[in-house]
C-alpha cells in the first residue's frame, strides 16, 4: 500500500473523483497554475483544464454562492478556501443558505458542495493564520461537518462526501498537511462522513479528539502508556456534524472517565457539546467530571512563539491531564 | 429652493415649475408605437399579458385583504411591479431557463405558471404549498414545474447563486439563460458586485434583473448611491447596462429580450434595470406615510401605476373594449374568489413533516447520524 501525506490524500482524492465524474470541479484563490497555496490542487490545471479548474476572483461569499448555484444545477463543485480565517465573508452563503436550500424547498432541491477550508495552529499563522471556526458550521443543521486527522480518512472522507448529496464543510488541519503520513489504498474508498472512530483502544479512560488534537493525544496516550501504565482509550471524532454519539458513550461506559481535547478555544464549542452529550446520556457510569484540555479563552492565537505554544494544547499538557484524570 | 424629487433620485425640482419625472422620460418607448410583428409580440400575448397583471394586482389585493384580517402573514406587495415583470418572463422562455427571484414576484409567478390557490396555500401557510411545504414565507422555495427557486430571505444572496446556475449550464453546454431578480437596495450587497464580476468575466448567460422601486424599506435612492442609476455600474464590469420605464410592458419585454438573446449568442451577461414605483408599502408591515408625503404617494399612483397604462395600451391598439376590460377583472375575480376559498380550507402541514429534508437519505455522508 502506498504511503502518503495528508495532502497527497486530498489530492488523490480529488484527481480519481474528477476523473470519475465529470460533474465534479474544482473553484477557489490560486487553485489553478498555482495548484492551490497548499498545492491540494497541483497538476490539475494541466489535466482538467480551465473550464474544471477555476481560478476565483478574491471573493469568497461568490466563491461559495456559485459554487452552490452550480450544485443546484447539478454540478458538484469543490469550493476551496484558501485559509479558514477568509471563510467569514462566506458564512451567510454556508450557514445562511446551503445548509437550508433541502429543507427550504421541501426536498425539491439540493446543495451538494464540498467546501474545502485548510484550518488550525501551531503553524505560526498569528490571529489571521490560525482560527478553527468548525464550531459555527458544526451548529448548523443541513450541513455536515468533518475534519478527518490522518492521509486515510482524508481521501476516503472526501470521496464519501463527494458523492453524497449534502453540503459538507471539509476542515483539513494545515499542520497536519506534511507532518502525518500514512497508509492509503490507491483505489478510491468511502470513509463515512457520521461516524468517529476508536483510533487507540484503552480501559482506564477515554480522550476525545479531532485534527491535529488526535495526533497530539495518540502521542500522549503512548507516553502515559509508557511511563505510567495508563491505557488511554483515543477516539477521533472525524465526524463534527453530525457528531457519532453512539462512538462516543460507548467508549465513555467501558472506561467510565472522558477527556476532551481541542484546539479551538472551550467555551460553546464541539467540545462543550460532547461534555454535554455524555453528561446527558452515561452521568451515571462516570467516576469522574468530564475534564477538558483546551486553549485560553483569548482570540487564537498569538504570534509570538512562547505566546503560541502557551496557547496550543500539546502531547505533555494533554499527558498531565490524563495523569490527573487517571488519578481520580 | 430646490428639493428632492423622490421619483428621480437626483433631480432637483423647483416646487413650482412642471418637472419631467426620469421615468417619464425613459418612458418615450418608440418601440411602443411599433406595429406588433416587429416587437415580436402578437395580440394574444399582449392580452395575456394584462391579464395576468389584472390577476396579480386582484390577488395581491386579496392578499392583503387576508393579511388585515388576520389571515395571511407578511407579504410584500408586487402592485406597481406588474409590468417589469410580466414584461421580463415574456422574453424568457421558461421551458428552459432559470429564474431566481426574491419576496416581491407574485406578477412573475403567476407568469410562470403558479396558480392563485398554490399562492394563497402560501400565503396561509398551508399544507400542499408546493415552494417549500409552507416552512418558508410566501415565494420562497422551488417552483414544482419551472426551474424558479428563491432560498432565502437575505437581500441578495440569489445573485452569485444565480451565477453559479449559469456557470454550469456553460460547462455542460447547455443552451438556457438565467435570470435573477433583485431590488435597488439588494444592488448594494457585496453578493452582487461578486456574483457581476464572475459573469462577467466568464461571459455567462445571465439577465441581472434589477426592479429598482426607488426604496429599500424606507431608504431613498439618494441614500443608497451617488450615481443615478443601478444600470450605469455594468460599464464597471464590461458588459452592457440598460435602464428601462418598468412600467412599460413592452419596453421591458424587448429590453429582456435582447439581454436573453445576447446570453444565448454567448455574448454574456446583461444588467437591466426596470424603473418602477412600489404602489404599497415596503410590506404589510410597513407604512409608507413614515417617509411619503401624501402627494407623493398620490402622484407615484398617478405616474406609476401599470395596469391602466398596459390597458390603454390596448384600447390604441383595439384589442381591449371597455366591456372586454370589465370581463378581465371578473374572471380574475372569480378565480381568486375560487382560490381563497379552497386554500382557507386547507389545513396546516402536521408538526411531524416539520423534521423532514434535513440531509439526504443517499449513500454517502448520510445516514442514521443525522442530527
Ligand atoms: C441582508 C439583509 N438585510 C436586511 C434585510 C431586511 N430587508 C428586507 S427587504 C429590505 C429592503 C430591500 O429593498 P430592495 O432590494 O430595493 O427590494 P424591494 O423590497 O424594494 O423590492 C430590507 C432592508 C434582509 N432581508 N436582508
Ligand atoms: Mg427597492
Amino acid at each position: 500500500m502506498p504511503t502518503m501525506t495528508v495532502i497527497e490524500a486530498v489530492r488523490d482524492a480529488m484527481r480519481g473523483e474528477m476523473r470519475r465524474d465529470p460533474r465534479i470541479f474544482i473553484m477557489g484563490e490560486d487553485v489553478g497554475a498555482r495548484g492551490g497555496v497548499f498545492l491540494a490542487s497541483e497538476g490539475f490545471l494541466q489535466e482538467f483544464g480551465e473550464s474544471r479548474v477555476i481560478d476565483t476572483p478574491l471573493a469568497e461569499s461568490s466563491i461559495v454562492g456559485i459554487a452552490l448555484g452550480a450544485a443546484v444545477n447539478g454540478m458538484r463543485p469543490i469550493a476551496e478556501i484558501q485559509f479558514a480565517d477568509f471563510v467569514w465573508p462566506a458564512i451567510n452563503q454556508l450557514v445562511g443558505e446551503a445548509a437550508r436550500v433541502r429543507y427550504g424547498t421541501g426536498g425539491r432541491k439540493t446543495a451538494p458542495i464540498v467546501v474545502r477550508i485548510p484550518y488550525g495552529g501551531g503553524v505560526r499563522g498569528g490571529l489571521y493564520h490560525s482560527q478553527s471556526p468548525e464550531v459555527i458550521f458544526a451548529h448548523t443543521p443541513g450541513l455536515r461537518v468533518v475534519a478527518p486527522a490522518t492521509p486515510y480518512d482524508a481521501k476516503g472522507m472526501l470521496i464519501s462526501a463527494l458523492r453524497g448529496d449534502d453540503p459538507v464543510v471539509f476542515f483539513e488541519h494545515k499542520r497536519t498537511y506534511r507532518l502525518v503520513r500514512g497508509e492509503v489504498p490507491a483505489d478510491a474508498y468511502m470513509e463515512p462522513c457520521d461516524k468517529a472512530e476508536v483510533k487507540r483502544p484503552g480501559t482506564d479512560l477515554s480522550i476525545f479528539a479531532y485534527g491535529l488534537m488526535l495526533h497530539y493525544a495518540l502521542e500522549a496516550a503512548r507516553l502515559v502508556h509508557e511511563q505510567d501504565g495508563i491505557s488511554a482509550e483515543v477516539v477521533d471524532l472525524r465526524s463534527l456534524r453530525p457528531l457519532d454519539t453512539e462512538t462516543i458513550l460507548d467508549s465513555v461506559r467501558r472506561t467510565s472517565k472522558a477527556l476532551v481535547v481541542q484546539e479551538d478555544t472551550p467555551a460553546v464549542s464541539v467540545g462543550s457539546e460532547v461534555a454535554a452529550v455524555i453528561a446527558e446520556h452515561v452521568f451515571f457510569d462516570l467516576d469522574a467530571p468530564v475534564m477538558r484540555v483546551a486553549p485560553p479563552e483569548i482570540p487564537p492565537m498569538p504570534f509570538s512563539p512562547l505566546q503560541e505554544a502557551a496557547f496550543m494544547p500539546s502531547p505533555e499538557k494533554i499527558a498531565a491531564a490524563i495523569r490527573e484524570l487517571a488519578a481520580i | 429652493m430646490q428639493a428632492w424629487c423622490f421619483i428621480c433620485f437626483n433631480g432637483s425640482v423647483m416646487p413650482d415649475t412642471p418637472h419631467i419625472h426620469r421615468s417619464a422620460a425613459a418612458a418615450s418607448n418608440p418601440l411602443a408605437q411599433e406595429p406588433l410583428p416587429k416587437i415580436g409580440l402578437s395580440p394574444e400575448d399582449l392580452a395575456q399579458m394584462y391579464r395576468t397583471m389584472v390577476l396579480s394586482r386582484t390577488l395581491d389585493e386579496r392578499i392583503y385583504q387576508l393579511n388585515r384580517g388576520g389571515k395571511a402573514a407578511i407579504f410584500g406587495s408586487a402592485q406597481g411591479h406588474e409590468a417589469a415583470q410580466i414584461g421580463c418572463i415574456r422574453g424568457t422562455d421558461p421551458s428552459r431557463d432559470h429564474y431566481l427571484i426574491y419576496y416581491r414576484q407574485l406578477t412573475a409567478m403567476l407568469a410562470l405558471g403558479t396558480t392563485p390557490l398554490e399562492l394563497l396555500l402560501g400565503f396561509l401557510a398551508r399544507e400542499g404549498e408546493p415552494l417549500s411545504m409552507a416552512r418558508q414565507f410566501p415565494l420562497h422555495g422551488a417552483h414544482p414545474r419551472v426551474d424558479l427557486f428563491s432560498f432565502s430571505n437575505v437581500v441578495a444572496t440569489q445573485v452569485p447563486q444565480a451565477v453559479g446556475v449559469a456557470l454550469a449550464d456553460r460547462m455542460r453546454q447547455e443552451d438556457r439563460v438565467t435570470i435573477v431578480f433583485f431590488g435597488d437596495g439588494a444592488a448594494s450587497q457585496g453578493d452582487t458586485h461578486e456574483g457581476m464580476n464572475f459573469a462577467a468575466i466568464h461571459k455567462l448567460p445571465v439577465v441581472f434583473f434589477c426592479e429598482n422601486n426607488r426604496f429599500a424599506i424606507s431608504v431613498p435612492l439618494r441614500k443608497q448611491m451617488a450615481v443615478e442609476n443601478i444600470s450605469s455600474r455594468a460599464a464597471g464590469y464590461g458588459f452592457p447596462g440598460v435602464t428601462v420605464d418598468g412600467t412599460d410592458m413592452i419596453a421591458v419585454y424587448e429590453a429582456v429580450s435582447a439581454a436573453v438573446a445576447r446570453a444565448r449568442a454567448g455574448q454574456g451577461p446583461t444588467l437591466i434595470e426596470a424603473m418602477v414605483y412600489r404602489l404599497l408599502p415596503h410590506t404589510t408591515d410597513d407604512d409608507h406615510t413614515r417617509y411619503l408625503t401624501k402627494e407623493e404617494i398620490d402622484l407615484m399612483h398617478r405616474e406609476g401605476d401599470p395596469i391602466p397604462k398596459a390597458a390603454k395600451l390596448l384600447r390604441d391598439r383595439g384589442l381591449l373594449s371597455a366591456a372586454e376590460e370589465q370581463t378581465v377583472k371578473a374572471e380574475a375575480q372569480r378565480t381568486v374568489n375560487e382560490a381563497t376559498e379552497k386554500a382557507e380550507a386547507a389545513p396546516y402541514p402536521p408538526v411531524e413533516e416539520m423534521y423532514r429534508h434535513v440531509y439526504s437519505n443517499s449513500s454517502g455522508p448520510s445516514g442514521k447520524g443525522s442530527q
